[in-house]
């Protein structure tokens, strides 16, 4: 189809792998997305915690440091699962005003637009759609979380010696997994209220719903009927009991604990709370398997 | 010609109706036409084909690969352009259809320099750096033509390509779907509902109603043998002429009052009858080829019950 000859012509060079079709869709969504200089800075602003915590951790092996800047070791934050917990849920809380901000963006666009039909004639699937944009979001959120935390981890244990990295390699691993948990909670939420409503500033308002009504109604049931068993419908209670148990942290009044309000006593049956996760992804994935479709029909 | 597209008992059923009902056919033309009125399920088909909708039952095959089991290797072959808006709006024309010719597998140069040529080709050059949304309607009928062709595609399905635009950027359109014709690199499906269109640029037509095959046309053939039936009206002596044509060996119909109608067999020619007419004093006051366009053909498909049929 050269310009100058003004005729068409079929496409007979090389193609690109089948496998590597989905990063297509991935690839131009986080060049739009990086467009955004207010994305960008929330980006960079949320690399100070983990400078800070890396900074905790350097003190806490350099007395010269310290003394230099008059600090008593005693004062600092000791290094334990409660101080990598307590990054992941700083970490999580930004994750979350992330995806509020970026996922309803992905999805919606192309509903309210009927540009499906136009992804889904071509050799890319309805699962590599919806694994592309999810990849828009899983690799900022991983930046964000499990990456620095994973480097404060092994920064700690380089400093430290004496086998400490092995000994709590359970703490590397909770962060691991943890981040991924929440990261695909996160994702499969976004995209799925954004299929939904088509309309990003709404799924981002309903991202916000899900979270603090699921709370409040979490608050209501404990008032009225006078138990605890009300903290199974908050889903942030629900992430932070999943994270207390993979940090194996002690029910106890902790910094953790703090922030997600989890007192001795008040903790639901572990598998209950893997349930709700288990129930609300699968909800997601219905919702998504149900909207993101070439072409709707209507019974 | 091996057929383009086979359809083999497809069934496909959406909701609690039936919309296809059963096809059976082969299709081997360069430009097949899809007509019917609305509900008949020409959409419904293309999207079958698409890979959209799940046949109930059968199955249908382009160019030999089956669309349940080769699916992902058809829509490399494939190019889509169709009736509704299809596109996201803050985006420039060029980088979508870029996007679009690298998810159909173009590495990204390549893919960049046949966004630009087709966007040359369709006539959009000047305004490729635009955002799709501020394209007036005929621009975005043809930048989703240029989506539909840039990375090269073997079969084109064309929905509805002439909806909404002026009669001049019609001419355009119908030219330009005549000129991708023309290189024979290429097949196309057109669904329309305007017989004008499917007319100008169809060989073959494929006609359906209520999800059933209503009549099956070979445009090219119909043509041809449009221009062998004549209708003849002559002043002079009825009977020297009619015997005279029937010397010649042509199959005719003696109207009376001078008027004949009448099929040229292989080797005569219409120089032959007003040589005749000439050589037996007789005058041909009108000749007429028969123009059984393709809205008579629509309206008796449309009157006859559907036959289930197949092509």
């Amino acid at each position: 189809m050269a310009v100058y000859k003004r005729n068409y012509k079929p496409y007979e060079g090389i193609l690109t792998p089948n496998w590597s079709r989905f990063l297509v869709p991935a690839r131009y969504a986080l060049e739009t997305l990086f467009q955004s200089r207010l994305l960008i800075a929330f980006l960079v602003g949320s690399c100070m915690m983990p400078i800070f915590a890396g900074a905790v951790i350097y003190l806490h092996h350099n007395l010269s440091a310290l003394t230099m800047l008059q600090i008593r070791p005693e004062h600092l934050l000791p290094i334990d699962g409660d101080f990598f917990a307590a990054y992941l849920s700083f970490q999580g809380a930004l994750a979350f005003l992330f995806t509020a901000y970026a996922g309803p963006g992905l999805i919606s666009p192309d509903l309210s637009n009927s540009a499906l039909p136009l992804y889904l004639c071509r050799p890319i699937s309805r699962t590599e759609y919806v694994l592309s944009k999810m990849a828009v979001l899983c690799i900022p959120l991983s930046c964000i979380t499990w990456i620095p935390g994973l480097f404060l981890f092994s920064m700690q244990a380089g400093l430290q010696g004496q086998g400490w990295g092995w000994d709590h390699i359970h703490w590397a691993w909770a962060l691991f997994a943890g981040s991924w948990l929440w990261i695909g909670m996160l994702s499969l939420l976004a995209m799925s209220l954004s299929a939904w409503v088509r309309w990003k500033l709404a799924a981002s308002a309903l991202l916000f719903g899900v979270f603090f009504i699921s709370s409040a109604l979490g608050a209501m049931v404990n008032e009225a009927l006078d138990t605890r068993a009300g903290n199974i419908l908050s889903l942030g209670y629900v992430i932070g009991m999943i994270w207390a148990k993979m940090f194996q942290l002690p029910p106890r009044s902790t910094l953790f604990g703090d922030m997600f309000n989890i007192r001795r006593g008040d903790e639901v049956p572990e598998y209950m709370a893997w349930l709700v996760v288990a129930m609300l992804c699968g909800a997601c994935i219905l919702l998504l398997n149900r909207r993101l479709r070439a072409r709707e029909v209507v019974s | 010609m091996p057929p383009v597209i086979e359809l083999d008992n497809l069934e496909v059923r959406l909701g609690a109706r039936t919309i296809l009902k059963k096809l059976n056919g082969s299709l081997s033309g360069r430009a097949i036409g899809l007509l019917g009125p609305n509900g008949a399920g020409k959409s419904t088909l293309i999207n079958t084909l698409l890979g959209f909708f799940a046949p109930l039952s059968g199955t249908a095959r382009i160019f030999g690969k089956d669309i349940r089991t080769d699916a992902r290797a058809l829509r490399r072959l494939i190019g889509y352009m169709p009736e509704n808006d299809s596109f996201i709006a803050d985006m420039t024309a060029v980088r979508f259809v870029r996007m679009m010719a690298e998810l159909s597998g173009l590495p990204p140069d390549e893919a960049l320099e046949r966004t630009h040529e087709a966007f040359y080709y369709v006539g959009l050059g000047e305004a490729r750096y635009r955002n799709l949304g501020t394209y007036s309607l005929g621009m975005k009928q043809m930048a989703k033509l240029a989506q539909a062709i840039a990375h090269g595609p073997k079969l084109l399905f064309l929905d509805e390509p002439t909806n909404g635009l002026d009669p001049a950027a019609r001419v355009r359109m119908i030219k330009l779907i005549r000129e991708i014709r023309e290189t024979r690199d290429i097949h196309l499906m057109i669904s329309s509902h305007l017989l004008r269109d499917v007319e100008e640029c169809c060989e073959e037509v494929l006609i359906l109603k209520d999800g059933q095959i209503a009549a099956y046309c070979d445009l090219e053939k119909e043509r041809r043998s449009n221009l062998n039936f004549i209708e003849l009206e002559t002043m002079g002596i009825e009977s020297v002429f009619a015997n005279a044509i029937e010397r010649l060996g042509c199959d005719f119909a003696d109207l009376g009052q001078g008027r004949f109608k009448m099929v040229l067999t292989d080797g005569v020619t219409v120089s032959d009858l007003y040589r005749l007419a000439a050589e037996k004093d007789v005058q041909i006051r009108r000749l007429n080829h028969r123009h059984d366009s393709l809205e008579h053909i629509f309206l008796k498909a449309m009157e006859a019950p559907a036959n289930h049929g197949s092509v």
